[in-house]
């Protein structure tokens, strides 16, 4: 495996919240009483089970409760022995799957200040995300600009399953509030499962569900291409988070041909989808989704044209690899080092 | 893509034939409205008047996303004595067949039974066009051969189609399309399977169907072109489901075509599988070997669109990963993103690829000699 050097940045670790009820304190009393009264139970996405291996790392389990769930784990697992500057916190707790937007606001805003309370103020190399309430773009927003006050949020969060396409021209607004507050938007593996997992429907395993993020990933980022977010807020940066890495470059050959032949459909897209995404899109490291040969992974970034397009993450505590092992073999210590500093340097300007 | 070509005149000479190959995706169409009323019931000619055809999508004619030509079709693909781009046989001959020297042609016919509510009318118009293409196109160019079109929603009756034809020389393959009501390894389609590889027919899926998915996991996107991409996506997805669903386990015989919907995405997609296997293969005990192993072995890809990256190399590299024997050459006449034999493999392939690519593979796939 390549070595690793210190002072890099994380960004993707998961912090995991006990329980609904732990975010009790940060709700007003009508949504407590509604959580207590209604006998709402532990908001667990499918995408992540408890107990599912690819939950989390053997050695990185927790004899009781949640992986993730404490922040002396953390440092224990990650912050220290990857030698770490940052570490950027992306919960992924299933206030996405509520259906009332009404509710998602509320649990979203209770997540926000947890994580800020919990997390961010226990640890000084901790960084946070902006989880929204995406079904109403209007509370999303006003969420976006209440969180970016505190310079510790770096980035706002969504999952890539949601109501809708991201490039939906409803969801704009979220955009040019990040845009604006320098916030770079993530978008995150998962689903609130509104829509079936894949777009051929409902498969019957956790495996399936795991396997075709990857597939929801391509399909967002032709959303996000084609209805032409990067035309209209160009300085906007997006990072795919978990979503893997080998599969980018055969996708974009695909999107440019296509492209190439029905531009007159969206004329808007005035940049061929590569240089989009070069300058627009970047990906976190794991899961990396190759096979562990120097040589593959040589001609797999070659495909890339590009060393600014990768983020370190270990992905904590999702097991993804072992041990010390999360920078596959055949990387140049030049690579790593644009990999673990630069690049996330380059991407989150808040980090400074 | 959409280009006129001019007339080949020299196709017609002896001293510049080409080298054969074969076209392993052209879609055949009706001349007329009716044109299939000659192979239906009655009572269907009735149904079809009175309430049409009821897909899973919600238009009554076309598609849901406007195509970006008409009938998706090239523009100098009409035929002389008129209808639409593909409908009619000689002029696919003069246009496609005999200047590229196709020596096997592989009929796939969309907009046929498929993806239909009423699972009952799709039975009898996937029986009626395999008498169509018999009629129509088979008999009357030897090149050419026909797919079983399947009513894919009814398990049972298009298993009970194919058994119908198996044996019938003038079919090569069992055909279904990538968008189903559900992920196509799922059980009420493993009927299909059986018969299919009880037949000894290669099932190919291709791009498209209906199935009232959106075709995003994420909703209903805006644009013709994200459905275009789309299609790639489901494909992995229908292939990743057929692998974790044991489809491959299962029948050990059967082969899949994957047709008209890239393959570049292949190699990463068998590198995530086995990887999330590694971790997950207790929920999956029925997966018994590395989920790549079943697609080296009972997979192939057709190559319209064919993935055209700035250097050759890195097309090279996905096709040395995928298997030069697992790709079978198609021209997906008479679509508007027509492949062009002579323009589609760079420079610096192997004679032996280069003829595997072309031609090879498919002979062998398809036994036909």
């Amino acid at each position: 495996m390549a070595s690793l050097i210190a002072g890099g940045v994380d960004c993707d670790v998961h912090p995991a919240v006990p329980h609904l009820t732990s975010l009790l304190p940060y709700l007003n009393d009508y949504w407590r009483d509604q959580v207590t009264t209604r006998g709402m139970v532990d908001l667990v996405s499918q995408s992540y089970p408890q107990n599912s291996p690819i939950t989390a790392r053997p050695d990185w389990r927790p004899e009781q409760g949640k992986p993730g769930e404490s922040v002396a784990d953390m440092q224990r697992h990650v912050l220290d022995p990857f030698q770490l500057k940052h570490a950027i916190c992306n919960p992924i707790y299933g206030v996405q799957m509520v259906f009332s937007e009404d509710m998602q606001a509320a649990f979203c805003r209770a997540l926000n200040d947890w994580l800020a309370k919990e997390w961010l103020d226990r640890d000084a190399r901790l960084r946070g995300s902006i989880v929204i309430p995406t079904q109403s773009v209007e509370k999303a927003v006003a969420e976006i600009e209440r969180c970016a006050l505190d310079k510790r949020f770096v980035q706002v969060l969504m999952l890539v399953m949601g109501d809708t396409p991201l490039g939906k021209r409803a969801l704009w607004p979220i955009y040019e509030t990040a845009e604006r507050l320098e916030l770079p938007v993530g978008i995150h593996a998962g689903s609130a499962y509104h829509n079936p997992p894949t777009a051929v429907g409902w498969g019957s395993y956790h495996i399936e569900d795991y396997v075709g993020q990857a597939q929801a990933f391509q399909t967002q980022l032709t959303s996000l291409i084609v209805e032409g977010v990067f035309a209209k807020y160009p300085r906007l940066k997006m990072v795919l988070l978990e979503s893997g890495v080998s599969w980018i470059s055969p996708y974009l050959w695909r999107l440019h041909k296509f492209w190439r032949g029905v531009r007159m459909e969206t004329p808007w897209v005035d940049r061929a989808p590569l240089e989009i995404v070069r300058s627009n899109i970047r990906f976190s490291l794991q899961p990396f989704d190759a096979p562990p040969e120097p040589q593959t992974l040589i001609r797999l970034f070659d495909h890339m044209q590009s060393d600014e397009l990768v983020l370190f993450s270990t992905d904590y505590p999702h097991w993804q690899f072992d041990g010390q092992d999360a920078l596959p073999e055949g990387l140049s210590p030049d690579l790593v080092r644009k990999i673990m500093i630069d690049n996330p340097h380059a991407t989150y300007p808040r980090l400074k | 893509m959409n280009i006129q070509f001019r007339e080949n005149q020299e196709a017609a000479s002896p001293l510049t034939v080409k080298t054969a190959i074969a076209d392993c995706d052209i879609h055949p169409a009706r001349a007329t409205r009716t044109e299939l009323y000659p192979y239906l019931a009655k009572r269907w000619q009735h149904h079809l008047e009175v309430y049409g055809v009821h897909a899973y999508q919600g238009m009554m004619e076309g598609p849901p996303y406007p195509k970006a030509q008409p009938n998706a079709s090239r523009r100098d693909a009409y035929p002389p004595e008129g209808g639409p781009q593909g409908s009619s046989l000689a002029f696919m001959q003069k246009q496609l067949l005999d200047p590229n020297n196709v020596q096997l042609g592989v009929l796939n016919p969309l907009n046929t039974g498929q993806g239909i509510r009423n699972h009952e009318l799709s039975a009898a118009l996937c029986s009626a066009i395999n008498d169509w293409q018999i009629d129509k196109w088979t008999s009357k160019d030897k090149r050419l051969k026909a797919s079983i079109v399947v009513g894919n929603e009814d398990g049972l009756s298009a298993a009970a189609e194919i058994r119908e034809r198996a044996g019938d020389k003038n079919f090569v393959q069992v055909l279904l399309l990538s968008r189903n009501v559900e992920p196509l390894g799922q059980r009420r389609y493993w009927p299909i399977y059986q018969a299919a590889e009880e037949a000894g027919l290669p099932v190919g899926v291709h791009a498209f169907g209906f199935g009232g998915n959106p075709i995003t996991p994420s909703g209903w996107p805006s644009y013709y072109i994200e459905e275009m991409v789309g299609h790639s996506q489901c494909q992995q997805s229908a292939l990743a489901s057929l692998v974790l669903e044991g489809v491959f386990e299962r029948f050990p015989k059967l082969k899949m075509v994957m047709i008209e919907a890239g393959f570049g995405w292949a190699p990463s997609l068998a590198w995530r599988l086995d990887k999330t296997w590694q971790r997950l293969r207790s929920e999956v005990p029925h997966v018994k070997r590395p989920p790549s192993e079943y697609i080296r072995e009972q997979v192939w890809w057709t190559t319209q669109p064919m993935e055209d990256p700035e250097s050759r190399e890195d097309l090279f590299d996905v096709i040395k990963w995928i298997g030069w024997d697992r790709l079978l050459f198609a021209t997906d006449y008479p679509h508007w993103d027509y492949d062009e034999p002579s323009r589609v493999l760079p420079a610096g392939v192997s004679e032996a690829n280069r003829e595997a690519f072309y031609l090879g593979n498919a002979k062998k796939l398809y036994g036909v000699s």
